[in-house]
């Protein structure tokens, strides 16, 4: 696949991004445009593309993503603006990325013909994933993804209780999950990954036993596990946000009862919140994800979306008409851009790494560890270190404290 | 002037029962301040004074009635300063004794008015506030007649507000109280009842002449401290300086010593002149000892050096301040402050929060004790209770006389409160009908928690309370520590009655159980009597601690999360390898003032 909107690479300056040190500024929408000073080096191409879909037909309570409620007719003109915004950035990505992944929001929700226009000026890759939710995934969908060369989904099921389900405020019901599943297995997908909830108020680990046990029963490829997390400012804080202070305590089990019956099940627990299963030939762990846990550049395009590329991590301003407005004129949306030095990058490198199952290597990462507290960890059985290889490994015990172990260890 | 012109007194009152206002009155009569100058309540400069109406530091006014030189010698007015108050009241002959219409006698008042008898001070009662509606003059009058023991007829009835009857009270300032009978041959005696610190000219001490003379540029020395200066200037508040030549026999003035540190020149000492020395000193100087100790912190440690200075400027005022450098393991670097009570403990952290802009951590006070190592053994005084050794063979503790005035139906709820704090019942007297003296003899290590608000509540505000030392006397007392992880926290030891040890270790440590957050292990959180635990809560490890989901689009902000988390730690104080939050040792601490 080829860009349908190829810009001169001559067009495009890339200074202005590194102009400023420091902290984040805005470029005011409509972005700048001065000419070339010579082009991009090879080695900063991002291999992995995330494009943000924000479009959905309702906006959970819990949710904190920049969404749009209903498409209310715009899917063409925001597919327009990413496809613009994508050409746009084309010299920061590589001709055959990686990894593709499409989020939301909902952007099965998309208009199918304008989803088909998407994908179809997608550039070629090994890994390509499309969000779902349940209640949207038809037969006539999955066949669509499929001829467009989605090779995998990631399905936001989030939990098979009624009751819970309706806390979240999801409009699919334990049956639709397990339809769209089986209508994407009916498709041809064979990987698929579930998205699972927990730590939703009014919760019991019955509850949370349940929806393992239904997970493993479907026997996904991969599986998300979070907990539940009451952000400050969402309607669901509002409403259940002194709940969960007082569940507290009674859920600290339920994250070593999800690792155990998983792992229980045959998954890896491969990542803080992510597992894949095992005795498969394929590595089945979230490639595209594996790009944002081992440092890896990324091209993010759409409305709110986040890219990394070398030293530098801009942001798109959450405005969605302030996005189309921009790219209809094929200039640059609105950002944040934040100057990563090395300090914050090898920071970064120990706060990602450090979620994975493998160890992290520590050469160059050594003005961000405090050797103190890394022994300390150490003496509390959190964490290995090796002296030969430089090598530094959460245990068991310590990846269910990875945050707290994290902020210790950080100069 | 000759002394048979001079007449020196003071003005006894309750916290406002109208003295700043007599005194402003007065002032204006007399026509020492202009109208248009008049400040309300002119004696009393300190802000902090103004708001609480209190008087913090005693002045001297000078003011001229019918050919006669009065000297208003202003008195500190709180039991804290009893001995200022002496001081105050030796240096007059007379005092005005001003009550309140509507409140009658408080206990305040009947502590100085004793004092004023034991000085042999002609005493003239005064009802003030007879234009409130509520007042009942007739009942205040005869009350304070028989607390003087003259007839309900000699009591003046004014009001100071709205000037009615003040002429009269000038009169009888006149009228009744002696002059000064001082020898004005004699070689030279002045008693020091006050001194300021002037920043430009240093000490600046008030006197009241005694015997002979004192001149400017007279070489002086301070008797009981030997402290020796040269009188730069002498002169008399009216009621700003105005300098004169000389102070004579009889007369109130100031003498400026360009001494640099008011603790050179204290109050109660007698100036003499060096020229022709007097054989002995006037009677009745003591060195005043701070009863209520307490550590003083900065709450941001870099402000250390602010606090140091700040408490030098302030000792440079106050000579009963007292402080000394303490390092804490839990609250970092500060000083443990001695103070002549409570309230002088509350005007010092006013001051310093109010004037310097200090954020202060202020430890539970206590009390000064007395402990002996082994049988037979050296007394030593100790401070701090951290200070306190954990064996010893007897310790001691200062007790007070209390005296508290009450309508007769709270008489119950004082004494339930006073047998709460190991009170022993000394003895109730009527003085009217309505309304009762108790008196009791308390440890005042009772009275340093919150007594006095509990007093207030209990007697819906009618109480009134005043107390002196009556020394030091055995007690079973003991030293609780808080141990966090095995190690003691030395900010939170405090030395305690044996009978409430266990209930305020109980909730000491159960209080600070819900302050710490949990940790990646178990934390123990004990109290404990030498190695007998009395107490103990845990604080369970943490079983979770992790970022939930973590994508291209959450990398910042999870970095920053874990970036505040980091520097909220460093604010942490380390305790037997366990991070306690600051606000942890505060909400004990208030747990402790509140008890």
């Amino acid at each position: 696949m080829t860009l349908p909107l190829e810009l001169d690479r001559n067009d495009v300056d890339t200074d202005w991004l590194r102009t400023r040190h420091g902290s984040s500024h805005s470029v005011p929408e409509g972005g700048l445009a001065p000419p070339l000073r010579g082009a991009e080096p090879e080695h900063s191409l991002a291999r992995h593309l995330y494009v943000h879909l924000p479009f959905c037909a309702h906006r959970c309570g819990y949710c904190d993503f920049v969404t749009v409620r209903g498409g209310g007719g715009q899917d063409g003109a925001y597919v327009d603006g990413l496809l613009t915004e994508l050409a746009l950035e084309s010299q920061f990505l590589a001709r055959e990325p990686e990894t593709i992944f499409l989020g939301g929001g909902t952007p099965t929700f998309t208009e199918p013909a304008v989803l088909a226009r998407l994908l179809q000026a997608m550039p070629a890759t090994h890994e390509l994933t499309v969000e779902a939710n349940p209640e949207t995934v038809t037969p006539a969908l999955a066949n669509l993804l499929r001829e467009h060369g989605v090779n995998r989904i990631s399905l936001g099921a989030q939990s098979f209780q009624p009751h819970l389900l309706e806390v979240l405020e999801r409009r699919a019901t334990p049956a639709s999950v397990r339809l769209a599943y089986r209508t994407l297995r009916d498709a041809g997908f064979d990987n698929v990954s579930l998205d699972l909830i927990y730590g939703i108020p009014g919760q019991s680990s019955a509850d949370l036993a349940a929806d393992l046990a239904e997970a493993l029963e479907l026997g996904p490829e991969h599986l998300s596990c979070y907990e539940l997390e009451a952000k400050v400012g969402t309607r669901f804080t509002h409403a259940y946000g002194d709940e969960l202070a007082r569940q507290g305590e009674a859920m600290e089990g339920y994250f070593e009862l999800v690792v155990e019956t998983l792992v229980g099940g045959g998954y890896r627990w491969y990542e803080t919140a992510n597992f894949c299963r095992t005795g498969d030939k394929r590595d089945l762990r979230a490639r595209h994800n594996l790009g944002y846990w081992r440092g890896r550049d990324y091209l993010g395009v759409g409305v709110g979306a986040v890219s990394t590329v070398g030293e530098r991590r801009w942001r798109n301003a959450p405005s969605l008409r302030g996005y189309l407005g921009a790219l209809a004129q094929a200039t640059r949306p609105a950002r944040e851009l934040e100057i990563l030095d090395n300090d914050v990058k090898a920071r970064e490198r120990v706060l990602l790494g450090l979620r994975l199952d493998e160890p992290l290597a520590t050469a160059g990462l050594g003005a961000a560890l405090d050797g103190a507290a890394v022994a300390r960890m150490e003496r509390l059985g959190f964490l290995q270190s090796s002296t030969t290889t430089g090598e530094l490994a959460l245990t068991v015990r310590g990846r269910f404290l990875g945050g707290g172990v994290t902020a210790e260890i950080l100069t | 002037m000759d002394q048979a012109h001079i007449r020196n007194f003071s003005i006894i009152a309750h916290i406002d029962h109208g003295k700043s206002t007599l005194a402003d009155r007065i002032l204006q009569l007399t026509d020492t301040v202009a109208e248009r100058d008049m400040k309300e309540q002119l004696l009393d400069s300190m802000e902090l004074e103004r708001e609480r109406g209190i008087t913090i530091k005693a002045q001297a006014v000078r003011v001229l009635w019918k050919g006669h030189q009065l000297n208003l010698i202003d008195t500190p007015g709180h039991v804290d300063f009893t001995y200022e108050v002496s001081r105050s009241l030796q240096a007059c002959e007379g005092a005005l004794l001003v009550v309140d219409a509507a409140q009658g006698i408080e206990a305040q008042t009947l502590a100085n008015a004793y004092l004023a008898i034991e000085n042999d001070l002609e005493i003239t009662p005064v009802v003030n506030k007879i234009d409130l509606p509520q007042a009942d003059p007739d009942g205040a009058s005869s009350e304070i007649a028989d607390l003087v023991g003259v007839d309900a007829g000699d009591v003046l009835r004014i009001s100071a507000k709205t000037g009615e009857g003040v002429e009269a009270v000038l009169d009888a300032i006149v009228e009744r109280i002696p002059p000064p009978r001082g020898d004005p041959e004699a070689a030279a005696r002045a008693l020091v009842f006050d001194s300021s610190y002037d920043q430009y000219r240093g000490v600046v001490a008030f006197v009241r002449v005694v015997d002979g003379r004192f001149e400017s540029r007279d070489p002086l020395r301070a008797m009981a401290q030997g402290t020796r200066f040269e009188a730069e200037e002498l002169g008399f508040l009216s009621p700003e300086r105005r300098p004169v030549k000389m102070l004579e026999a009889g007369e109130v003035g100031y003498v400026i010593t360009g001494l640099k540190d008011v603790s050179k020149l204290r109050v109660g000492d007698t100036l003499t002149c060096e020229r022709r020395p007097a054989a002995a000193p006037l009677p009745g100087y003591k060195d005043v000892k701070p009863m209520v100790f307490a550590g003083l912190f900065p709450t941001d440690s870099d402000d250390y050096p602010e606090l140091r200075d700040a408490l030098e400027r302030l000792k440079l005022n106050d000579a009963a301040l007292f402080y000394e450098p303490e390092t804490s393991q839990a609250l970092g670097f500060g000083f443990r402050c001695g103070f002549l009570g409570l309230l002088h403990m509350e005007i010092i952290r006013e001051r310093l929060e109010r004037e310097f802009d200090l954020d202060l951590l202020v430890t539970a006070p206590n009390v000064a004790y007395r402990v002996q190592e082994r049988p037979g053994g050296e007394w030593l005084e100790v401070h701090n209770p951290a200070d306190m050794p954990r064996e010893l063979e007897a310790v001691e503790e200062p007790y007070i006389r209390a005296s508290v005035i009450v309508p007769k139906e709270y008489v119950g709820a004082v004494m339930e409160l006073c047998n709460e704090r190991r009170g022993r019942f000394d003895q109730l007297e009527y003085l009217s009908e309505e309304r009762v003296h108790l008196t009791y003899e308390l440890p005042l290590g009772e009275i340093v928690h919150d007594f006095y608000d509990q007093l207030k509540s209990r007697t819906r505000g009618y109480a009134s309370f005043d107390y002196d030392l009556s020394g030091f006397r055995e007690g079973t007392l003991v030293r609780v520590d808080v141990l966090v992880a095995g190690e003691p926290v030395d900010a939170l030891s405090l030395i305690i009655h044996r009978e409430f040890a266990y209930d305020r270790g109980k909730l000491l440590v159960e209080r600070l159980r819900k302050e710490i957050p949990r940790q990646f292990f178990d934390v123990p959180i004990q109290a404990a009597i030498g190695a007998r635990v009395i107490a103990r809560e845990t604080v369970k490890a943490k079983r979770k601690d992790v970022l939930a989901k973590c994508y291209g689009g959450d990398i910042s902000r999870k970095r920053k999360l874990l970036e505040k988390q980091k520097k909220g730690k460093k604010r942490m104080k380390q305790v037997g390898g366990v991070d306690v939050p600051q606000e942890a040792f505060l909400a004990v601490l208030n747990l402790e003032s509140d008890r």
